[in-house]
């Protein structure tokens, strides 16, 4: 390797990786958080069959599941303003992923819902627990045991799908890559090197899926 | 203290309960006998409102509802008063044995963490279960699971509990166990309503029998008169083929 290059993939390594923390991490991190309270709603109007909420449910996950994201993003920061509503790239980033997530996610958790034995619903309802008590306290908690390795999986991609952000003009990695590109005309190194941040962050993150899923493990086996 | 009248389901087109009556006085330990389909189970899901029926009334401590048009509260409040063993157990598989009995104590009737936590603790001991407090459903074999279910049963001081064939999961040994503990609960004037299939049981322990065929009651009476006089011939017959009647010529 030249020097330059060593030179050159050093120096881009810590400008590259600083906007992934500032800009990747919290926009995974708040656009994901968000994206489970949507799912989790989604997916409970759905289970419990609330007329009305449920079909829009329904709607809201068949429209953002059957389109691009990046059509998403482009509708949102580049076709709102024609209709007086500017949002700035990073929420507009966020407002995006958690939506496009959320539906996604939904039916992750929707279908670990189900998967719960009605009888855990029934006994806690017998116990004298409200609906809501035994949803949150009983089938809730084990579903979401259930859900957590296809959840980790999304997770897992939205750190990576983060990227398309650069195309509204989000400063994050990608972006920060395509600026050296530009600057030094090594696109093979530097994209080589951002994959390699991005595989360092996605490999984090399955290590903290495999601690959550022992922590979350107590009661792992199921009976028969 | 509990009556049901003209109770009705379906599902679908399927007509499960064709119009039960069925009464409960306190203390009593009824037993519903009948062959599988004839809605016993149901009748029993329809009485702790986890089936909605299609109609009929309850009573309920001087309290009448219209059955299939009882306000959630007040399905809530009932709730509170009454108790389900299931077939299969369904402890909360997310809650040691312990938190099994608490949960409800705590949550639903809010009752403080420690008071529940000493009264859950002798229900447990009750059932022979206090040393597997801390254990999770998983580890426990279903005759234990199925203790720690009546422990939980117990622990809320319910006026009457239903048991829906709770020992029809188990094999002998294990049912024998479970059995017991219900035949100590009855000594001690629980009010219970048992469906089950073990007939020595239903001799032996309780003091009044419905029989059910086909969505309705066949026959019903004190526990003595059922099994040593029943009046109708579908009872004899259904007595006679599980044993519990000897064959007697003379009614061929």
């Amino acid at each position: 390797m030249s020097e330059r290059l060593f030179a050159i993939l050093t120096d881009s390594f810590w400008k590259i990786l600083l906007p992934g923390l500032t800009v990747t991490i919290p926009l995974t991190a708040i656009a994901f958080s968000l994206a489970m309270v949507i799912a989790v709603a989604a997916a409970l109007v759905q289970f419990a069959n609330v007329r009305g909420l449920r079909q829009l449910a329904r709607f809201y996950i068949w429209v953002f599941r059957g389109t691009p994201l990046l059509v998403q993003l482009f509708v949102v920061f580049y076709g709102l303003p024609n209709m007086g509503v500017l949002i700035d790239p990073f929420p507009a980033a966020v407002l995006v992923f958690s939506l496009n997530e959320g539906a996604y996610c939904a039916e992750t958790v929707r279908s670990a819902l189900e998967s719960v034995p009605a009888g855990q619903l029934e006994a806690a309802c017998c116990v004298g627990l409200s609906w809501p008590q035994a949803m949150g306290r009983i089938v809730l908690p084990q579903a979401m045991r259930t859900a957590f390795p296809p959840l980790s999986n999304s997770l897992i991609a939205m750190v990576k799908d983060t990227s398309l952000a650069a195309n509204i003009t989000v400063a994050e990695m990608f972006m920060a890559t395509q600026r050296i590109v530009a600057r030094t005309y090594e696109p093979l190194a530097l994209y080589i090197e951002v994959g390699l941040i991005y595989l360092l962050f996605s490999t984090a993150l399955t290590w903290l899926q495999r601690w959550g899923e022992k922590k979350l493990g107590a009661y792992e086996r199921q009976e028969a | 203290m509990l009556e049901v009248r003209d109770v009705r389901k379906a599902f679908g087109q399927r007509e499960v309960l064709k119009g039960v009556d069925l009464q409960v006085e306190r203390g009593d330990v009824a037993v519903i006998l009948g062959p599988s389909g004839s809605g016993k189970t149901t009748l029993l899901r329809c009485m702790n409102f986890l089936e909605t029926a299609g109609g009929g009334t309850m009573t309920f401590d001087g309290e009448r509802f219209q059955l299939g048009r009882v306000p959630k509260r007040d399905i809530l409040r009932l709730r509170k008063k009454t108790a389900f063993v299931f077939q299969s157990y369904n402890l909360f598989r997310n809650r040691t044995a312990l938190q099994n009995v608490t949960e409800g104590l705590i949550v639903g009737l809010k009752i403080p963490r420690d008071q529940a936590e000493r009264t859950a603790l002798q229900a447990l001991e009750k059932v022979g279960m206090a040393p597997w407090r801390s254990y999770y459903p998983h580890q426990l074999s279903g005759g234990q699971q199925q203790r720690v279910a009546i422990a939980r049963a117990i622990a809320a001081d319910p006026e009457i509990i239903f048991f829906d064939e709770p020992t029809s999961a188990l094999d002998p040994e294990l049912t024998a166990e479970v059995l017991s503990v219900m035949r100590r609960l009855a000594e001690e004037g629980m009010t219970m309503l048992v469906v089950t299939h073990e007939m020595g049981f239903a001799r032996s322990v309780s003091s009044r029998v419905v029989f059910m065929e086909d969505g309705r009651v066949v026959e019903s009476g004190s526990s003595r008169d059922i099994f040593e006089n029943p009046r109708q011939e579908r009872t004899r017959a259904f007595l006679r083929l599980t044993g519990s009647l000897p064959d007697n010529p003379s009614s061929k």
